[in-house]
This record gives C-alpha cells, structure tokens and sequence, in this order.
C-alpha cells in the first residue's frame, strides 16, 4: 500500500503511524522533516514551500514503488507539506512498514534521498533581510546517487 | 505549448505560466530557453545561467537537449529544494 499526500495542512504523525500498520508489519520506521528556527546565521521567520502540482505527486508515487520494489515493505506513507511553514512546524513524514527493522529503516532512507533530489518542490526562507530562494545542496545530490552504484 | 515556471524562475519572468507556438528553428529546451530569453528582461535574467536550470516535459525531468514538440508542456525551475 502506498499513500502520497501533499497538503497545507499539519499531519498527526501517530495516526500516520497506525494508519500502516497491521497483523503482518512487524516494524515501522518513520522519518520527519522539521522547520528550523535559523538559516544560516539569520533567525528564520518562515519557510514557503512550493511545487509542481501533478508531477509533484507522480514523483513521490514513483519513488514509493521504486522503495517498495527494492525492499520487503508492506506499506509506504509519505506527506509533504506545502506553503507557509514557521519554525517547529512538520515539513515532511515518510513512513515505512516491514516485516523486519531492516528493510522499514532502509525504505525511509532510500525514500527521503530521492525525495531530496527528485521532487520538484522548493523551499524560500523569509528572514529580517528579505526572502530568499534555498540552494540545492552537493550533499544531497550524492547521497541519492550513491544509492545507484550500490547493490543490497 | 504550455510554459511554467517555478520558484526563482518564476519570479524573475513575474508569471507563472504562458502558452505560446514556438518557430521552427526551436526544438530542444535549451533553444526553447534561448528563444524565451527575447520575449523579456525577465526571462534573459532567468535564462541567464542556464547550468542553474532544471527542465520537465510532459511533467518528466529531462535534460536540456530533449526535443520538443508543440503540444508538450514544458517547465522550467531551478534544482529542487523540498524536504
């Protein structure tokens, strides 16, 4: 089972949690994205996040099935949260259900780096000196491409 | 041909979208991006760098050398940010 929800809208992450569970998952991991009260050394009023309505979510329910095609999971739940955000607030949830710890760790892994990388979605962050458009990041880029020279 | 723009992109050329017929001497992105570059200040400065600019057809990342044609819809953005 895949769920992808894009949304203004905050999420309950232990309703997220129960909504993938069942008798045969014996593991959940869960990964959430948080806003952080600074950008580089400017305190953070807000961050907007934007997308491509349409390919947004085809991408995300790409890299589901690709996460749930790579490992045993049973079920995957990923929210992105678009608009205004301020700090503390959720900006992401990414769930995955397994029989075992392994494959529900790796699953959020696998799928948080391609989200990274792979989703068009973008973020600007409002400080005292105005609103700026966020830089992708090297790091980033290589942690998704990693997974394409490794076999598991 | 239906144009959007994301993020930066977008505020540089001031709308979000716009629908035109491309000439025929226009058939990749990176010379559908040039073509744009006339129509004003806008689009010349968001075109400026295009090592800075990521592209969509028909809602599929694609490189700036994909072919176009004219019922596609094309987007152009910066490298994305989410998560």
């Amino acid at each position: 089972m895949i769920k992808i929800s894009i949304q203004q809208e905050d999420f309950d992450v232990s309703a997220e949690i129960k909504s993938i569970s069942s008798k045969t998952v014996g593991a959940i991991a869960t990964f959430s994205g948080i806003v952080r009260d600074s950008s580089e050394s400017n305190p953070l009023i807000s961050l907007t996040l934007e997308h491509y309505p349409g390919m947004s979510e085809a991408a995300l329910e790409k890299i589901a099935d690709a996460a749930m095609q790579k490992g045993s999971l049973e079920a995957v739940r990923i929210i992105h949260r678009v608009g205004r955000l301020l700090p503390e607030d959720n900006i992401v949830f990414v769930g995955c259900a397994s029989a075992h710890r392994h494959a529900a760790f790796e699953g959020c892994r696998y799928i948080m780096d391609f989200l990274k990388t792979d989703a068009p979605f973008w973020k600007s962050e409002e400080t005292q000196e105005g609103r700026i458009w966020v830089s992708e990041r090297e790091k980033d880029q290589n942690a998704s491409k990693s997974w394409l020279s490794k076999k598991t | 041909m239906r144009i959007l723009y994301f993020a930066w992109v977008r505020d540089n050329i001031g709308y979000s979208q716009e629908e035109l017929s491309c000439p025929k001497h226009v058939r990749t992105i990176h010379q559908l991006a040039e073509y744009l570059k006339l129509r004003s200040e806008g689009h010349a400065r968001a075109f400026d760098d295009m090592s800075a600019i990521r592209a969509a057809r028909n809602q599929q990342f694609v490189t700036h050398d994909t072919e176009l044609s004219d019922a596609d819809e094309i987007a152009f953005f910066p490298p994305v940010t989410g998560g």
